[in-house]
């Protein structure tokens, strides 16, 4: 890795390499025409706020499409979620969730689930910066929420 | 001694020997000396603060008001000293006046509990600034909710100057309450109160100013303004947490229904009934805040030996400075009155590729510590399509070099985004 202080090298466990990159260039953007599910999470605290919409067909995610505006490791978290649960079946999308959740907690996560999450571990290095951990949680938090919503319709 | 050898200070207005007085600056952040441009926020305290906590509680401690023995007549003529220091430092007509709360925020509320509960009515209106902390609004939202009144706002323009040509038709003859900031805590404004007093007495209204931004950094006179009340934090001006102050014209505080009930805010006390204690005590039950309001004299004290007329003018160089550095950088846009002569000490900034949130973990990273977020003024802050913005604020110790390590630090951090 090139540039940074001395000071700023600390950061790099925070901003890995694949969270600048979907930060950069966040991926499924696109608006999803009538959505499944669609919801919004905002953090007014540090001014985050994503709109995510998701299309479910034959149950499992068939599209799926984030929009809004917040802080890196906000925006690539949204971004990782965004790849993670396209093709996934609801069931699959809340064992993903409830393995972040604990993957940032600091808690264990078994090896299959530490599969399934792949690129997604990068978000682990928040844990050394315990105020950023909301940023990280906020997309994963907003999808548990809307998927108990979606099955309790 | 004059006035204005007051304001102008006993002391000569020296940063490095400043500094020296306080102990926080010598520690370090991340490895790094602490730069601490969250003023706004909360600003750091001197050791002669800290001192007169220590002294209090080693050699004072006591009850107040309530004692004939010596510790408690000692805790008594401390506390009410550190009240005549804070009236004659905003220049109050009367001690009296000066109501110990816990912060700004509790200030307002009081007011708008006692004053406004008995003064607003259905069709009257409030008037605040579009450019208020959530202190100074969420009060009034709840308060006009609930009494079928209505609540308005005073506009200001792109650079966040307040438009008092169009005051003049907001505040009317149904205006009971114009409640506005001395200086905005995001944008740095400092507002026409004068002006605004003038019109707020012409429909014969009443004017609260908050000025938990403008009190401890530059010269505050409450008649020279002509406010009706006006509210202030001592956390923000050298003092320690939780002690605030409510000032109030003494006709209209003596009008007041009481806030709160208990001990020390009664004069009598039946089975059946009570009356009320004199000014201040009528609005200050139970037992104070006594080491904080002492300890707020001795923020008060040593503001005024160093003269607020040079704490003004060193943090309206600093600004200066900081304006000039800060928009020398090419991605950063500064909010407010691009004027450094029309603003205080408060630098609210966006950078268009770095978010806040992220820009304030890499100053921190390199021991500067910034304000990011909303800024408990969410309205505003997305009034300029944000949601975030970061912010430096300015004090007495800071320094140019400082200012240096600010914009060093951003262009450290773009660097380190565009890696
Ligand atoms: C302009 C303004 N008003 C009110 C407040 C609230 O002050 P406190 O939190 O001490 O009650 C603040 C502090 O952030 C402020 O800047």
């Amino acid at each position: 890795m090139t540039g940074g202080t001395g000071a700023l090298e600390d950061m790099n466990e925070l901003y890995e390499a694949i969270i600048l990159d979907h930060y950069r260039s966040p991926r499924n953007t696109a608006t999803v025409e009538e959505p499944d599910i669609d919801f919004e999470v905002n953090n007014p605290f540090c001014g985050d706020e994503f709109h995510i919409q998701l299309k479910v067909e034959n149950d499992a995610v068939s599209q799926v499409g984030i929009t809004g505006r917040g802080c890196a490791i906000s925006q690539a978290s949204a971004s990782l979620l965004a790849e993670l649960v396209k093709g996934k079946s609801a069931s699959e999308v809340e064992s993903a969730v409830s393995a972040v959740r604990r993957l940032l907690k600091g808690e264990e996560i078994t090896d299959a689930e530490a599969g399934i999450l792949g690129d997604i571990e990068a978000l682990g290095g928040v844990r050394k910066f315990p105020v950023r951990i909301k940023c990280a949680l906020l997309s994963w938090v907003g999808l548990g929420d809307a998927l108990r919503d979606h099955v309790v319709k | 001694m004059s006035d204005s050898t007051l304001t102008a200070g006993s002391r000569v207005f020296d940063v490095d020997a400043i500094r020296a007085d306080f102990p926080i600056l010598k520690r370090k952040v991340n490895g790094q000396d602490l730069v601490y441009l969250d003023n706004a926020a909360s600003s750091q305290k001197p050791s002669q603060v800290i001192k007169s906590l220590v002294d209090y509680y080693e050699q004072t401690n006591s009850n107040v008001h309530r004692g004939v023995h010596t510790l408690s007549i000692e805790a008594t003529d401390a506390y009410e000293l550190a009240r005549t220091k804070v009236a004659k430092f905003v220049n109050a007509p009367r001690s009296e006046e000066v109501i110990w709360t816990r912060n700004t925020s509790e200030s307002l509320n009081l007011v708008a509990a006692t004053w406004a509960e008995a003064n607003v009515g259905e069709g009257d209106n409030i008037v605040i600034t579009a450019m208020e902390h959530h202190s100074n609004i969420v009060p009034w939202q709840q308060l006009a909710f609930k009494k079928g009144a209505e609540l308005r706002y005073l506009a200001h323009n792109d650079d966040g100057v307040i438009d008092l040509d169009g005051a003049a038709s907001v505040i009317d003859s149904r205006t009971k309450l114009v409640s506005a900031t001395h200086m905005s805590n995001v944008l740095g404004t400092i507002n026409p109160i004068a002006e605004l007093a003038a019109r707020t007495h012409e429909v014969g209204a009443v004017i609260l100013v908050d000025a938990a931004q403008s009190v401890p950094h530059m010269p505050v006179d409450v008649q020279a303004l002509d406010a009706d009340f006006l509210c202030f934090s001592g956390h923000k001006m050298l003092a320690p947490t939780g002690i605030g102050v409510l000032w109030g014209k003494y006709e209209l505080l003596d009008e007041m229904p009481p806030y709160m009930f208990g001990g020390d805010m009664i004069l009598e006390v039946t089975y059946e009934d009570a009356n009320w204690n004199d000014l201040p005590y009528k609005f200050e039950a139970g037992t104070p805040n006594i080491a904080d309001a002492i300890a707020t004299g001795a923020a008060v004290d040593y503001l005024t030996e160093l003269g607020m007329d040079n704490v003004w003018n060193h943090e309206q160089e600093l600004t200066a400075y900081a304006m000039e550095q800060v928009l020398s950088l090419d991605n950063v846009k500064v909010l407010g009155p691009q004027d450094p002569a029309l603003r205080g000490g408060v630098i609210s900034f966006i950078h268009e590729t770095i978010h806040p949130h992220d820009l304030g973990t890499a100053l921190d990273q390199q021991g500067i510590a910034i304000r990011t977020g909303h800024h408990c003024a969410m309205p505003l802050v997305r009034s300029f399509d944000v949601v975030a913005a970061a912010r430096a604020s300015f004090y007495i110790y800071n320094t140019k070099s400082e200012v240096d390590a600010l914009v060093n630090g951003i262009s450290e951090t773009e660097g380190y985004f565009s890696r």
